[in-house]
């Protein structure tokens, strides 16, 4: 029997002390390569590129980022991950933990995730801010390519502000998954669904108001300093559009 | 314990005023994603095994004595749509005030005192059982029941539906009430042995979150939520 690949990759954002932000750790290893790109202001910029395909059956990825005071890190990825099946025994597991000071800012718009048809993937992601930390997360999962039938995906998605959870979602679907995730309940027939997370504090004093963003998605309040759009649509095109458009809305700033 | 306490709580017509909610029902039908029996199969599933095992992971976890406080700040951080943080409060509400008379308790006093606009349902739906004398187990069912016959009974006004078929949808989905109640009392023990409220269960179901949203914003309509 084969195992799978372990790999890990880390990054830590903080102020280069003239005016920009330094990474003194930017590694990664195996399927996992981080790339410094060109600053945007005060802002660096990290493209996470995927040197191998995966993650497979039985991989292990482990992406770390943290972002210290007064740092302002992007991060984003050259193409969609895709999730395949594998040699080895069991399910691949990816697990993506972030940590944000006060002061610190993180975008974290990475590609899709896509669960090819046969794969067995879960997603774990835990994100722990500073009660003045700044966020913008966007995850996207995308099921089967297209025309062929989903993969299996398990992900949960926990955002703590100041130790204090705010948002913990967990979704299950594809073969395999308990009843219904298909149904008119949960995704619906919709193949894409994706999350849109903003944090700042100035929702302290003027949270968003929910609304509905066409069909499939809406953005709503959480209980805390944060918003969150939901999304659900037929394809991974049209969900970011979605995605996009309540990004432009609600941190104009933030945008691309 | 009581084992017919259990009846008088699970019984329908405990004034604890959740006929006037379709689960996410209503916006499903409105969408026309549930037209009849098959499909209002399909909605039930779905919300079992996310909204429902959520829900009844937080009932077991109160009926056990874990901190009603922490248990609706897990609730609140598993439920994003405000719509439904509104819905499950004011059914906490209702449920609080029929519970404390029908089985007074100091732990319930104590619940209404610290959310006077209501808790999350769930987790006054376990103190309920523990002030009746229930157990975890309980509650579990209880709450998991209660996360289908709602729509059930909904989709029964919402599409002059049989209610024959509607029950046979409720007792075709028994076995797998039971594989969740197991699960979400398995989850409960787990808090209790030290892993904390972040052990719980957090399934989402994406179409009952966004339905909800669009439901709230309707200017008539027939159910709350």
């Amino acid at each position: 029997m084969t195992t799978g690949v372990r790999a890990t990759a880390r990054i830590v954002a903080r102020p280069d002390g003239r005016g920009g932000t330094a990474l003194p750790v930017l590694d990664g290893d195996g399927p996992l390569a981080l790339r410094r790109i060109r600053a945007h202001g005060d802002e660096a910029r990290v493209m996470l590129v995927g040197a191998m395909s995966g993650p497979l059956g039985g991989d292990h990825f482990t992406v770390e980022a943290e972002v210290a005071e007064g740092a302002r890190l992007h991060l984003a990825s050259a193409a969609a991950t895709i999730a395949l099946p594998g040699q080895a025994k069991g399910e691949a597991r990816y697990e993506v933990r972030i940590g944000v000071a006060d002061g610190g800012e993180l975008r974290w718009l990475p590609e899709q995730l896509i669960c090819a048809q046969g794969s067995e993937l879960y997603v774990a992601t835990r994100v722990d801010l500073a009660p003045g930390a700044r966020l913008v997360f966007r995850e996207e999962q995308v099921l089967g390519r297209s025309g062929e039938e989903p993969g299996r995906l398990g992900s949960r998605l926990t955002v703590r502000i100041g130790g204090r959870v705010v948002l913990d979602q967990e979704l299950a679907c594809g073969p395999g998954a308990p009843g219904g995730w298909d149904g008119p309940a949960v995704l619906a027939g919709h193949r894409a669904l994706g999350q849109l997370v903003v944090v700042q504090s100035e929702f302290v004093d003027a949270p968003v108001e929910a609304r509905l963003l066409g069909e499939g998605a809406a953005l709503v309040p959480l209980a805390g300093p944060a918003a969150l759009v939901t999304a659900v649509a037929p394809d991974a095109l049209r969900l970011r559009r979605v995605l996009d458009e309540a990004l432009a809305a609600l941190a104009p700033a933030c945008h691309g | 314990m009581s084992r017919a306490a259990l009846f008088v709580l699970a019984d329908g017509r405990f004034p604890a005023g959740g006929h006037a909610h379709s689960g996410g029902a209503e916006a499903a039908v409105k969408a026309g994603r549930v037209t009849g029996a098959a499909s209002l199969e399909e909605f039930c599933r779905g919300r079992l095994h996310t909204t429902g095992l959520v829900s009844a992971a937080l009932a077991a976890a109160a009926a056990l004595g874990v901190d009603p406080v922490e248990l609706d700040g897990a609730a609140d951080a598993r439920t994003p749509s405000p719509a439904l943080r509104v819905a499950a409060r004011k059914l906490g509400r209702q449920l609080m005030r029929a519970a404390r008379a029908t089985w007074p308790s100091a732990e319930l006093d104590a619940l209404a005192r610290e959310f006077p606009k209501g808790a999350h349902q769930p987790v006054v739906l376990g103190l309920t059982a523990r002030a009746a004398g229930l157990g975890p187990e309980d509650a579990a069912y209880c709450s998991a029941y209660e996360s289908v016959s709602g729509p059930a009974t909904a989709v029964v006004r919402l599409l002059s539906l049989d209610p024959f078929d509607a029950t046979r949808v409720l007792a075709r989905l028994a076995p797998e009430l039971d594989r969740v109640a197991d699960r979400a009392v398995e989850a409960a023990r787990g808090v209790v042995a030290g892993g904390g409220v972040d052990v719980l269960p957090a399934a989402s179901a994406p179409m009952l979150e966004v339905g909800a949203e669009g439901h709230a914003g309707w200017a008539v309509r027939l159910f709350a939520s």
